[in-house]
């Protein structure tokens, strides 16, 4: 177990690595520069040439590349150009944001989720069953944004219910420093979450029907139903428990989907995390933001990868061979 | 929109009924046909789909006004719906209408393209993966791991951002390009234990080179996930289109594209929401008939993995 798991650790650490390099190489390719970009050319050279030697862009891509990776290994990710600011601090103050939409976006996936994939598999292929599913499938197949912008439309625009954007309210609540903040915050937090959550519980409420309805099927759930237990108990405590295994599959699976969303959801909403800072500095050429934005995302995907592995193998026994 | 276009829209709806009905009659007659049939959703998901199809190759004749035409910026702009204009005008008083359908044409145009190169590079590599395993395994698998960890709309981001304004064709290849990555795993897998029924070493056994017996032998037989695979990636890659173009990067303005349409109408959403609403309820739409038929793919080639 504990060679297995370094033997993941390293093969994660590759991965970051090879995104780090892959993202320096493809911007530094890239047509135009920081300064300069394919479309505008009207900027003064002299000032453009200081400009570079002053970020040192105008030394060899190789020296700039063992340059930058030192300065990683140091923890330094460099001086974003359009904040002037280090970018450690711009991604220390965006991931929490991130985060938090996303861990509150997990929460109502997966409980949202459970509740109707638990519901439509006790009434398979009954009328309540066909209606749900068939509504999970199109709240599924709905672009994320445009869910995000209907709900603005609706419940901030039309019925003030909620607000429009942001994650605080900035002039009453600097900081969460009393209850009202607090609340204040999840105020903010339920429409963009709410966005993301539900789209995904759509499709977690399909894996959770087909995985419990497998399970339905097996032998010791004839057992547990001949030995009279109520319906409730066999499905609730004996069938639930074993379908709950593709869970952290998808728990795994769900962070690349709620980055991704992230990054609109977060414009829609005017939500300052991962998603809107690396989009901005993309539109904005800022080369370190945009480098070290894609590595973060990178780690966070293969730390959920990882993280979903080790829970796997700990829950079940089965797989916990080696080489897996 | 006169008597006439609404007449080529019932035409096209009864054509896309009867093509589907013909299409069932026929299917009756194998056993995939009907187990595609069984699924509840499966005929009313084909017939969504011929019909958008249908309506995007009939594009001139159903679209009352040119779609890229300004009709009349001061009286024009922002119409609510009416017996001119169906689904209103948009901020710059162009047809929704017009518009929706001939976005279609880009919409579905490059979901297919791109899920087509995806599909096409994602079945050689896993392919050559699990055909000649040991390095050629490893090296192609270790570089789809790195593919995976990267969130393909940020890598879409970053690559249009970067080289400029990118037209239809490289954003297409560009889309493809991002997306092979899990269907190389599944052919993979697929690959792995095709490459040792008997029919593939008697194969060999009569001196077929390796592209032979991959072209002739494994993948057609392999087929199964590869095709459903691609049915439910079309879907994805015009949810991708449409947030690309959200934020600008995707489909180049003028043109119409759902994605570039709901762009156009968001920042008018509150006045004239229609021209963000009409865009996106085609793309939910299309997208869930696309997962619909994808899921009766499945259950009718792959009978194992039952799904509904």
């Amino acid at each position: 177990m504990a060679a297995w798991l370094l033997r993941r650790l390293a093969a994660a650490l590759a991965i970051v690595f090879a995104v780090l390099t892959l993202a320096f190489c493809a911007i530094h390719l890239a047509p135009g520069t920081p300064f300069v970009s394919p479309q505008d050319r009207g900027m003064d050279p002299a000032i453009v040439a200081r400009l570079e030697r002053l970020y040192g862009l105008d030394r060899p891509l190789p020296v700039q590349y063992a340059k930058y990776l030192v300065a990683v290994l140091h923890g330094e990710l460099g001086e974003s150009f359009a904040l002037r600011r280090p970018v450690a601090d711009a991604l220390a103050e965006a991931l929490p944001n991130t985060l938090l939409l996303a861990g509150a976006a997990l929460l109502l996936d997966f409980g949202l989720g459970l509740a109707l994939g638990v519901y439509q598999a006790a009434r398979a292929r009954r009328a309540g069953d066909v209606v749900l599913g068939n509504a999970a499938l199109f709240v599924h197949s709905v672009p994320t944004f445009w869910l995000g912008l209907l709900l603005l439309l609706v419940f901030a625009q039309r019925l003030h219910w909620f607000p429009v954007g942001g994650t605080h309210d900035p002039v009453l609540c600097r900081s969460v420093a009393s209850l009202r903040c607090a609340l204040d915050r999840g105020w903010h937090l339920a429409l963009p979450a709410l966005t993301l959550g539900v789209v995904g519980a759509a499709g977690t409420a399909r894996y959770q029907r087909a995985a419990l309805l497998e399970v339905l099927g097996q032998e010791f759930v004839r057992t547990a139903r001949a030995k009279g237990l109520s319906e409730r108990r066999v499905l609730l405590v004996h069938a639930l428990r074993n379908a709950l295994l593709p869970f952290i599959t998808l728990g795994g699976l769900a962070l690349p989907f709620l980055l991704t969303g992230a990054v609109l959801v977060e414009t829609v909403f005017a939500w300052p995390g991962m998603g809107r800072l690396a989009v901005t500095a993309i539109f904005q050429r800022d080369y370190p933001v945009v480098i070290a934005a894609a590595a973060a995302a990178s780690v966070l995907v293969v730390l959920g990868s990882l993280a979903a592995d080790v829970l796997y193998a700990v829950a079940d026994p089965r797989i916990r061979a080696p080489g897996a | 929109m006169t008597a006439w276009h609404w007449l080529a829209l019932a035409a096209a709806a009864l054509a896309a009924l009867a093509a589907v009905a013909a299409l069932r009659r026929r299917a009756r007659r194998t056993a995939r046909g009907r187990r595609f049939f069984r699924h509840p959703a499966a005929a009313p998901g084909l017939v969504v789909l011929a019909f958008v199809v249908t309506t995007a190759l009939a594009a001139p004749g159903l679209a009352p006004y040119p779609p890229r035409a300004q009709l009349d910026i001061v009286r024009l702009a922002d119409q609510p719906p009416s017996l001119r204009h169906p689904l209103g005008t948009d901020l710059y008083s162009r047809d929704v209408w017009s518009r929706l359908v001939y976005g279609a044409r880009v919409s579905l145009g490059v979901g297919a393209l791109a899920m087509l190169v995806a599909v096409t590079l994602g079945a050689a590599v896993g392919a050559a993966a699990g055909y000649f395993r040991r390095w050629p395994d490893a090296l192609l698998m270790r570089v789809v791991d790195v593919g995976l960890a990267l969130p393909r709309i940020f890598v879409l981001l970053v690559a249009v951002a970067l080289w400029g304004h990118v037209t239809l064709g490289p954003l297409v290849l560009l889309i493809g390009l991002t997306g092979w990555f899990p269907t190389s795993r599944l052919v993979r897998a697929e690959v792995l234990s095709v490459r040792e029924r008997d029919f593939v070493a008697a194969a060999r056994a009569l001196g077929a080179g390796p592209a032979r017996i991959i072209l002739r032998h494994v993948l057609p037989n392999a087929a199964a996930p590869i095709i459903v695979s691609a049915a439910l990636g079309i879907g994805n890659v015009m949810l991708l289109e449409a947030g690309l173009s959200f934020l600008g990067l995707g489909v180049p303005p003028p043109m119409p594209s759902w994605g570039n349409m709901i762009a156009d109408g968001w920042p008018k959403m509150a006045v004239a929401p229609w021209a963000a609403l009409a865009p996106g309820l085609a793309i939910s739409l299309v997208v869930t008939a696309l997962n619909t038929v994808g899921d009766a793919l499945r259950d009718a080639l792959d009978p194992r993995a039952e799904s509904a």
